[in-house]
């Protein structure tokens, strides 16, 4: 309940500042218009394959980087003001992660349209399971953030984490299916979460949700979601956080 | 209200360790307004953040509001309001929400809370700012915002961490009034950290002066005063009690 309040103030504040939405979202807007009609030509594959991947560099950028946000609030003492409050610290942490995926779902509403108007076609029950899969990444992916964010020195975290995520994108092999890669890129690729995200979703954007690649990436995303609100709920509870 | 027996915090970074606060015992009755005076990092501070539990001690045991530190933090959160040193509104926030959340969090519907905050508002000449971003307010405003912050769910016990330092001194007068009010009307303890030695004087029932983490002396300020001889100010029993003058201790 407490998580829901603080959801719907923060999603209050993010409607008045609606640029910031569209903004971490441009990346992979970018890669949909100017990289897609050239990889949809290519012949790797069409737009079910380079859409599921953009969702997931998507998630990686927008609730990835959910704990530049917990700044502000620090140095303010927004974070201190809640903390003396009896609202619970796991809601405090919940109620920001709400809104991040509601962020999420609206910008991956946004770039599904635009895919679709360049030629995506895709079951509605694979789009709404491909949802409901980037859904638990963003949970974990933003509690992860929020809790570096908050672990991490303050100047350091901005240039760590945007860095980051740029090797993760790619080793998920978002924008060409890692069945191209050499060996050793693979087995990298193999050792992050997302790749198996990725491949579950060109699944489901197929139409084919009982295969082993959407067994591994429910597997996946659940097992992040665990960890990241594991250690972000551990974070929250922690003193000074 | 507050009984804290050899409270100590000590804080590490890194290979240095930081004995802010070291042994403090005090008791704080129902309906007193407590001042704690003391030169900069002399503990003020961090003596509060644990006694509105957001630090927790490093040793020592203390009361709150009826409840322990350690052992019923959310009990004690219920029943205290706490307006920190610096901000509770980011620039770009606006007022009213932020207010509102404040209160719900406190376990206020909607109507209630903004119905309580309109009064609080009103109360702290505040009406009229809510729609605003908290950057557009003055100096004393953004304050008196904070002072709301801490007083939405009616506590029976208030923190106030130096209050009008940056203030005009109209404003200033003005925060006085309000403390002095809460108190005589409603019964409010008030436990608060101030750099002016004219503020406790003027506001305070008792005063426990602060230095290196212990409280060195304590006192109504007119007993803290007698003490050094009819003339005395408080200013010369800051000097003889702590070997400073306050206002050079916090020119830095
Ligand atoms: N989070 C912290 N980490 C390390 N040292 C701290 C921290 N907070 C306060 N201190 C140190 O503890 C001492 C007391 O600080 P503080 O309680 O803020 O003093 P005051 O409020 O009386 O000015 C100072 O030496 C300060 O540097
Ligand atoms: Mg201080």
């Amino acid at each position: 309940m407490t998580a829901l309040i603080l959801a719907r103030h923060y999603l209050r504040a993010t409607y008045r500042s609606k640029l910031s939405v569209l903004f971490s979202a441009i990346q992979p807007i970018m890669f949909l218009v100017l990289f897609g009609p050239l990889f949809a030509r290519s012949g790797v594959g069409s737009w079910d394959v380079l859409v599921p991947g953009l969702l997931v560099q998507l998630t990686l950028m927008s609730a990835g980087l959910a704990g530049f946000g917990i700044f502000i609030d620090q140095r303010f003492g927004v974070l201190e003001r809640l903390r003396v409050t009896p609202a619970g610290r796991t809601a405090l942490l919940l109620g920001r992660v709400l809104r991040d995926v509601v962020v999420l779902l609206v910008q991956a509403a946004l770039l599904l349209a635009i895919g679709f108007v360049l030629g995506l076609r895709a079951p509605l029950a694979g789009l709404l399971l491909g949802l409901a899969l980037l859904v638990v990444l963003a949970i974990g992916l933003a509690s992860l953030s929020y809790a570096i964010a908050l672990v991490m020195p303050d100047e350091l975290f901005p240039p760590v984490a945007s860095t980051a995520v740029v090797p993760l994108m790619l080793l998920s092999g978002a924008l060409l299916p890692m069945s191209l890669a050499p060996p050793w890129l693979d087995v990298l690729s193999r050792l992050t979460p997302f790749r198996y995200v990725v491949e579950a979703l060109r699944a489901f954007f197929a139409g084919s949700y009982g295969g082993a690649a959407v067994a591994w990436g429910m597997l996946a995303g659940l097992a992040f979601l665990v960890i990241g609100v594991a250690l972000g709920t551990r974070v929250f509870h922690r003193e000074n956080a | 209200m507050i009984h804290a027996t050899a409270l100590t915090k000590t804080f590490t970074t890194g290979k240095r360790t930081v004995e802010a606060v070291r042994g403090l015992d005090l008791h704080v009755a129902a309906g007193e307004i407590v001042g704690f005076l003391g030169p900069n990092g002399a503990g003020k501070s961090t003596s509060l953040r644990m006694f509105t539990t957001l630090l927790k001690p490093t040793s020592g045991t203390a009361t709150v509001a009826g409840y322990d530190l350690v052992a019923e933090p959310a009990e004690v959160r219920r029943r205290i309001g706490y307006v920190p040193q610096g901000n509770t509104v980011a620039p770009i926030a606006q007022v009213g929400e932020e207010l509102e959340l404040q209160a719900r969090l406190y376990g206020m519907s909607r109507a209630e809370a903004r119905d309580r905050v309109a009064e609080t508002l009103r109360a702290l000449d505040l009406t009229g700012v809510e729609a605003r971003p908290a950057a557009a307010l003055s100096g004393g405003q953004r304050r008196r915002v904070d002072l709301a912050m801490g007083l939405l769910h009616n506590p029976r016990l208030l923190f106030l961490d130096e209050p009008t330092t940056g203030l005009d001194p109209q404003s200033r007068a003005n925060l006085w009034d309000h403390v002095r009010r809460l108190r005589d009307r409603e019964g409010v303890t008030v436990f608060l950290t101030t750099h002016y030695l004219d503020e406790a004087d003027a506001l305070c029932d008792r005063i426990l002066i602060i230095d290196h983490g212990r409280v060195v002396t304590e006192g109504t300020p007119a007993d803290l005063k007698a003490e050094l001889g009819p003339s005395a100010t408080l200013d010369d029993v800051f000097l003889h009690v702590t070997g400073r003058e306050l206002r050079e201790s916090t020119a830095a």
